[in-house]
């Protein structure tokens, strides 16, 4: 009972922060909703006990991401940009797609419900806590896109350094 | 020590002399700086340059220059006793001919034989000796060395003595080759080669326009011989299938004499005579040896008197299998040697310049060699070249002595009663003059007497050939003292000047005469007249030593045919003739000086044409050089004009025309048809482009609806 | 319906934030924005990952969701450090300014 109130409490927060952020004209309220709709995540992510992508998702979402973003906002003056409309002229088209592809996944998903009730849950053997066997899967059997994802982060990291320094 | 063997040694002391002038000599001799009016061509021909001038003065010349002077002579003295080591050897030697390959030189050129199969043409470095070469590389290396030592007195005041020597070094190299060589090919490369070094001697001052001329005419000449000879040696390759001397001889044996008309046989060996004709001047292409006299003196002695020139009866008489196979052939040899002899003989009769009355008689004797060639009597040719060798040389070397002593004067009318004054000259040339007039006891009578007996006596011969002869020997001893004559009697004719300075020539110069002198008088005695029964059988040691070498051939010339009554008859006109000559030439020289002048009035147009050397010259100049030459030049320039340029005109319209075409074909079909395809890409991408409108948003709009109804297609599906 | 809450719970959230992403990045013309729409579209795939992680009790979903998270951060960075570079040249940040795929 307690986690269906928790779910719908985040599920508030995600959907009203994502709402709230696409719709504000000034980019700094925008990123300070982005920050809600992340913690609604992170607490989702907590329900389903895991809490390593918790810590994760805080750190270096809120903690990382939505900082860099702050960090442009202000480094880019959005003064002039803020007095021109909000939204692209194409934003009815675009919302008419957005809705009939809605409905449709709403219309998959629920004449494909019984395959979710059907299908039975899994009863896992609880071997010690769920960071810790993900440290196991991570580091025995990931351990090359693991070591491959560190390469693309350099790759990131040398790349946005020279894409803002005026000169090298 | 085994000579035979080092034969091939040999040619090379000499070419080791001329590679260390050429490569060292200019620092052993330093160039005296050339002041530049001496290389005027006037001023040069003015002070005599030819000649080792006694004023003047003379530049200061390095002591280093007595190293050349042992150097060179002393390369081809080595080659001298090597030579005589190997002849001494053969001699001992049960079969006359040794030969020395050292290796395959030109190897498997493919080559269509006379009867159609593919041969290899194959050439050895290879030399053969046998009692004919050995007779030669003796000639050779004999009076060359002499010649190069009598060269260290004439050229002792001359610049370019290293150049001189290097030169006459290489020439007694490639000589050697060409006597030495088992083979035409590499004879051919000897033939070539002394060509080369008789035009770099002829043009030695090289500053004088004449000398220079004379070279190239010599070069140009020779050509015309040697593209009959290279003819010939590709005809016997044809015939079979070797050029090897001694395969060739083994391979003509079995052949059948040309004895109807002119065939395969007859033309090889004709074209073989016509390269012997460019290198020995014979008719028609002698007109290059007396021009040759341009040379330095002892250069006219050694390659145009009694060396080089006599190449072409050594092949000849190398050819001799060939030879006795083609009967017209040899009757052409010897006609064209006696009208050579005969007309030569003539054109010496009014000559003036010491050199070339000598060199008009060189050629006289070489026809006197080809007469007897001709007639099949191939060891009496050799045996004249031998004693001519020797008293030639001797005259060439005498003349030059003149020459020396007269500071530079060639003009006989200039000079007179030099008998006193350079007695070892006079004497040694009186033995030459003797000789060669055929005067009993001297070397020429032997040899002269032999080719009068066989025209006569030989199956090949004809009496008129021996008229021939006969008459040629008359005029021979004639236009011989008349040239002793105007030079050693009556009042000299000199300036004061030169007058003054008159003098023997140094010991350097007299003791090659000498020597010479007294091979001039023993080298007959080695082929006394077989009538001669008298005299033990080493006196006809020169025709037993050259018999294996004829072998080969199909029959000998001659033999048997003494009558020795018939024989002391001929003998005794012939030398009845020379004592005339040498009287008739007294009387109108010595005797009544002005009669030569009145006799030549009286001749009408003959003397004049005997002066120009019946105008030969002047003919050749206008057949050949106008003619051929220029004409043909004219002839090819219209041509040029006509066709070629019209060629090239219409060549150039055609292309101008084509250009049009394709220019227009360019401009409206090929661009008119990219236009086109350009236009309609155009108008067919014209609606595309509504959609290509660079908004990322937008392409992710169209994304979005695509999946939309990518989506929605599934499911109503 | 609304409870127990099950996985087809999730698998509805995570559509209803990737829908709203997916607007916000077509309709918006504030470049900085539609980057932050591109984050949610990312977390929208990473609930999902992670409610069927809990579902088949495998732990691949949450690899798969560090993995995700891991790219967000760089295409963040390159992202960004491409909009300062735009702005430094363009002058603006507004998307229909852009337009340099046009032919």
């Amino acid at each position: 009972m307690v986690s269906a109130i928790l779910f719908y409490l985040f599920a508030l927060m995600i959907l009203g922060g994502a709402v709230l952020m696409v719709t504000r004209r000034n980019a700094v309220h925008a990123a300070l909703w982005l920050v809600v709709t992340l913690l609604g995540v992170a607490g989702v992510f907590l329900l389903r006990s895991a809490e390593f992508l918790f810590v994760v998702q805080i750190m270096l979402y809120i903690g990382g991401v939505v900082l860099l973003i702050l960090f442009v906002i202000m480094l880019v003056n959005l003064d002039a940009e803020a007095r021109q409309p909000r939204f692209h002229r194409q934003w009815l088209l675009a919302l008419a797609c957005a809705v009939v592809v809605g409905a449709e996944i709403v219309y998959v998903l629920l004449s494909g419900l019984e395959a979710f009730r059907l299908a039975p849950a899994v009863t896992a053997v609880q071997t010690g806590g769920s960071t810790e066997r993900l440290a196991d899967v991570l580091f025995s059997e990931y351990l090359l896109p693991f070591e491959i994802a560190s390469i693309l982060l350099l790759v990131a990291i040398v790349g946005s350094v020279v894409m803002a320094k005026k000169r090298i | 020590m085994n000579f035979l063997d080092a034969i091939w040694l040999i040619p090379l002391f000499p070419l080791f002399g001329a590679v260390l002038m050429f490569l060292i000599g200019r620092r052993l001799d330093p160039q005296p700086e050339r002041s530049p009016e001496a290389l005027e061509p006037e001023l040069a021909e003015a002070m005599g340059e030819d000649a080792g001038q006694e004023h003047g003065h003379h530049p200061r010349f390095a002591p280093t220059r007595r190293l050349i002077s042992w150097i060179c002579p002393g390369t081809v003295l080595v080659s001298l006793l090597f030579s005589i080591g190997a002849v001494v050897q053969l001699a001992g030697l049960a079969e006359k001919a040794h030969q020395v390959i050292l290796y395959t030189w030109l190897a498997g050129l493919p080559f269509h034989m006379g009867d159609g199969a593919v041969g290899r043409f194959a050439a050895d470095l290879g030399f053969l000796l046998d009692p004919l070469s050995g007779v030669m590389i003796l000639v050779v290396t004999f009076v060359g060395f002499f010649i190069h030592v009598y060269s260290i007195g004439y050229m002792g005041h001359e610049t370019g003595y290293y150049r001189f020597f290097g030169y006459l070094n290489l020439f007694v190299f490639f000589m050697l080759t060409l006597v030495l060589a088992n083979n035409y090919a590499l004879l051919f490369v000897g033939w070539e080669g002394v060509g080369l070094c008789s035009y770099l001697l002829i043009g030695f001052y090289f500053h004088r326009k004449s000398a220079s001329d004379a070279g190239i005419k010599a070069f140009v000449v020779n050509r015309i011989g040697d593209a009959a000879f290279i003819l010939g040696i590709f005809m016997i390759f044809a015939l079979t299938g070797t050029v090897r001397f001694l395969d060739v001889n083994q391979a003509l044996h079995g052949l059948s004499a040309e004895t109807a008309g002119f065939g395969v046989l007859s033309l090889t060996a004709l074209l073989l005579f016509v390269g012997a004709t460019g290198k020995s001047a014979q008719i028609p292409l002698y007109v290059w040896l007396p021009d040759a006299m341009e040379g330095p003196t002892p250069v006219s002695a050694l390659i145009h008197a009694a060396t080089m020139v006599t190449a072409g009866v050594y092949m000849v008489a190398r050819s001799n299998a060939l030879y006795s196979l083609a009967p017209e052939t040899m009757a052409v040899v010897a006609t064209i040697g006696a009208l050579t002899a005969i007309f030569a003989a003539s054109i010496a009769f009014a000559q003036n310049d010491i050199k070339r009355v000598l060199a008009y008689s060189t050629v006289s004797q070489l026809g006197y060699m080809f007469l007897a060639a001709g007639v099949g009597a191939y060891w009496v040719a050799i045996f004249h070249l031998f004693t001519h060798a020797f008293f030639k040389a001797l005259l060439f070397l005498g003349s030059g002595s003149v020459i020396h002593a007269m500071g530079g004067e060639q003009d006989m009318r200039k000079m007179g009663g030099l008998k006193d004054k350079i007695p070892t000259t006079f004497w040694t040339m009186a033995v030459a003059s003797l000789a060669i007039a055929g005067i009993p006891g001297f070397a020429g009578f032997f040899s002269k007497d032999e080719i009068l007996w066989q025209a006569w006596s030989s199956p090949y011969g004809s009496k008129a050939l021996w008229a021939v002869g006969t008459v040629t020997a008359l005029m021979t001893a004639f236009y011989m003292w008349r040239l002793m004559y105007m030079t050693f009697w009556g009042e000299c004719r000199a300036d004061e000047h030169t007058k003054a300075h008159i003098h023997e020539s140094p010991p350097v110069m007299t003791v090659p005469l000498t020597v010479l002198a007294a091979g001039s008088v023993l080298a007959g005695w080695l082929g006394v007249p077989k009538a001669w029964a008298f005299l033990p059988g080493s006196f006809h040691a020169f025709e037993h030593w050259l018999e294996p070498v004829w072998v080969a051939a199909a029959h000998e010339a001659g033999q048997g045919a003494h009558e020795a009554a018939l024989e002391w008859a001929l003998m005794g006109l012939s030398v009845l003739l020379a004592v005339a000559g040498i009287l008739i030439a007294r009387y109108l020289y010595v005797q009544r000086p002005e009669l030569p002048d009145r006799i030549a009035e009286a001749s009408g147009p003959l003397y004049p044409a005997l002066l120009n050397k019946w105008y030969v010259d002047e003919i050749y100049n206008f057949l050949f050089v106008d003619g051929l030459a220029k004409g043909g030049g004219r002839v090819l320039g219209r041509f040029d004009q006509a066709i070629v340029d019209g060629g090239v005109n219409g060549a150039g319209w055609m292309t101008r025309f084509a250009s049009a075409v394709s220019g227009w074909w360019d401009t409206w079909i090929v661009d008119g048809t990219v236009r086109l395809i350009a236009f309609a890409v155009k108008m067919i991408s014209y609606p595309v482009r509504f959609l290509q409108t660079g908004f990322v948003q937008q392409y992710a709009a169209v994304i979005l609806a695509g999946m939309a109804v990518a989506l929605g297609y599934y499911l109503i599906k | 319906m609304l409870y127990p809450i099950t996985t087809i719970h999730y698998v509805i959230l995570s559509a209803a934030l990737l829908l709203i992403g997916t607007v916000g990045f077509l309709t918006r013309r504030n470049i900085v924005i539609i980057l932050m729409s591109i984050e949610l579209i990312l977390n929208a795939v990473n609930i999902n990952l992670v409610a069927f992680s809990e579902r088949f009790q495998a732990m691949e979903g949450q690899i798969f969701a560090i993995f995700v998270i891991a790219v967000a951060v760089a295409e963040a960075a390159v992202g960004l450090g491409i909009l300062i570079a735009l702005f430094r040249n363009r002058e603006t940040v507004a998307s229909d300014e852009i337009d340099l795929l046009k032919w």
